[in-house]
């Protein structure tokens, strides 16, 4: 998979986690937590639903590395090569 | 008889509307079956029966509002006869959990008249701090969408207020079912600032061991399966009300009554704004692993519906989470009739002594709210001693 098809699978995601926002509109390099009001119940929610479609396993001590739409699509592409 | 009635699921609450009800005449129910969904201006909630028996009658129709207090429907109980006597039978079961024990849960929810404008989430946050109605903004984002610089661009269409702040004469009053439960969280937060003397302690614990001990714990889980921080905190404070069982129960009838369980009442945040207080059950039994899903359980169906009548009034202590936005320190407001609120702000790496040696450690700010009625400071401080001894044995937890 490529940036262009991991974004809207992301975008799907943020969804349903946040129904009132609309993730299209985040700036790629604006903090998602921030932006969409994520907690950390949201958050473990966010990795458990990349687990389930990507089937990869992001270890907690990667979590802050995983800020913006930028460093996901970034971190989520390295690990699929 | 029993007549199950409909119940007070908060201080906010004169009315509710049956939406559906999950039994019909004849069937057999036993004590906490839930049996009828209830519509309040908060959000649908599972109403469970108090009683075992027998439906005999249903008196109100899906669709129909009735005031709190009023007989849904007629609940024979296993002891009696087929045919009720006609006067002297008493209700055997209380008629809900509408009484001077039921807590009052909380929420707080804010209009959203502006949910349909085409906006990111942080532009829209940035517009209500701002005071910048949304309605105004042109936006120059995909498809007219407002973004953060829109709005910074953006005039104030008024200074912006705090909420609280009585409206100026002349402004125009916030209108619609909002205003009511403000007004009604507002009684209520006032009743308990009037009638409870509240007395506040805090303390600073060292979180490095837990933490330690969490990571540990998640790495040998799934994905699915991991814990969140404040899982062992709960954990914590159901054990150490073990402890100090006084800070446990209720304040009713100018007595002081200690609960056999422990409900831990959570607060959770709503989106759109708001936040509901429902109570986690029974969590003096529960292990981590079991508080993690009650905790998933608890704010999935918070937030999408679905949360039952005895979560939403049998919490016995009430626990907030502030950590979440970077507060340190919250001293929070004892939701009447509890007696105690314990409050946790964000862990940050602070200098830390520590056998004479000086390092960096996870710090979190512990407070507690107590009603001085109830409990004295000694017993507080050694509830908050507590709960820093069970954090630094995690093993334990």
């Amino acid at each position: 998979m490529n940036i262009d098809e991991i974004k809207p699978v992301i975008f799907g995601i943020l969804r349903g986690i946040a129904p009132e926002s609309d993730p299209s509109t985040l700036d790629p390099d604006e903090n998602i937590r921030q932006a969409l009001d994520i907690d950390s119940f949201d958050a473990l929610n966010f990795f458990v639903r990349i687990n389930d479609t990507f089937g990869i396993s992001v270890p907690e001590s990667d979590y802050g590395q995983l800020n913006t739409m930028s460093e996901i699509l970034g971190y989520l592409s390295n690990r699929m090569e | 008889m029993a007549e199950f009635r409909m119940p007070s699921l908060g201080s906010d609450m004169e009315a509710g509307t049956l939406l559906e009800w999950r039994v019909k005449p004849g069937d057999r129910v036993r004590r906490r079956d839930v049996i009828a969904v209830v519509e309040t201006e908060k959000a649908a909630i599972e109403i469970e029966v108090y009683a075992d028996g027998i439906v005999e009658r249903l008196l109100v129709q899906p669709g129909e509002k009735v005031p709190v207090g009023t007989v849904m429907a007629i609940i024979r109980t296993e002891a009696e006869p087929d045919t009720p006597r006609p006067t002297a039978s008493e209700p055997v079961s209380p008629p809900a959990p509408a009484k001077a024990a039921t807590p009052e849960p909380m929420e707080i929810q804010f209009p959203a008249a502006d949910r349909r404008i085409k906006a990111s989430p942080y532009a829209r946050r940035l517009a209500a701090h701002r005071g910048i109605d949304l309605g105004a903004v042109q936006g120059t984002g995909p498809g007219g969408a407002i973004s953060a610089a829109d709005i910074q661009r953006a005039v104030p269409s008024a200074p912006a207020e705090e909420k609280s702040r009585p409206v100026p004469a002349g402004d125009k009053p916030a209108e619609g079912p909002h205003s009511a439960m403000r007004r009604a969280i507002a009684a209520a937060m006032a009743r308990s600032k009037r009638e409870i003397p509240h007395a506040y302690f805090q303390t600073r614990i060292d979180m490095q061991r837990t933490l330690d001990w969490l990571a540990a714990e998640n790495l040998k889980r799934p994905i699915q399966n991991r814990i969140l921080p404040v899982v062992p905190l709960i954990r914590a404070v159901s054990l150490a009300l073990e402890e100090v069982p006084e800070l446990n129960g209720f304040w009713v009838e100018g007595r002081h009554r200690i609960a056999e369980a422990i409900h831990i009442g959570f607060v959770i945040n709503l989106r759109q704004g708001g936040l509901i207080a429902p109570a986690l059950l029974n969590t003096a039994q529960k292990g981590v692993d079991e508080l993690m899903a009650g905790l998933r359980d608890l704010i999935t169906r918070a937030r999408s519906g679905g949360l039952r009548s005895s979560e939403m009034t049998e919490a016995t202590i009430t626990i907030t989470n502030l950590g979440e936005r970077g507060v340190e320190t919250v001293f929070g407001i004892i939701y009447p009739p509890q007696v105690a609120l314990v409050g946790f702000g964000k862990i940050t790496d602070q200098p830390w002594c520590e056998n004479g040696m000086l390092g960096i450690r996870p710090i979190l700010t512990a407070t507690l709210s107590a009603d001085h009625r109830a409990v004295d400071g000694h017993r507080c401080a050694l509830f908050l001693d507590a709960l820093n001894r069970r954090l630094q044995e995690p093993s334990t937890l």
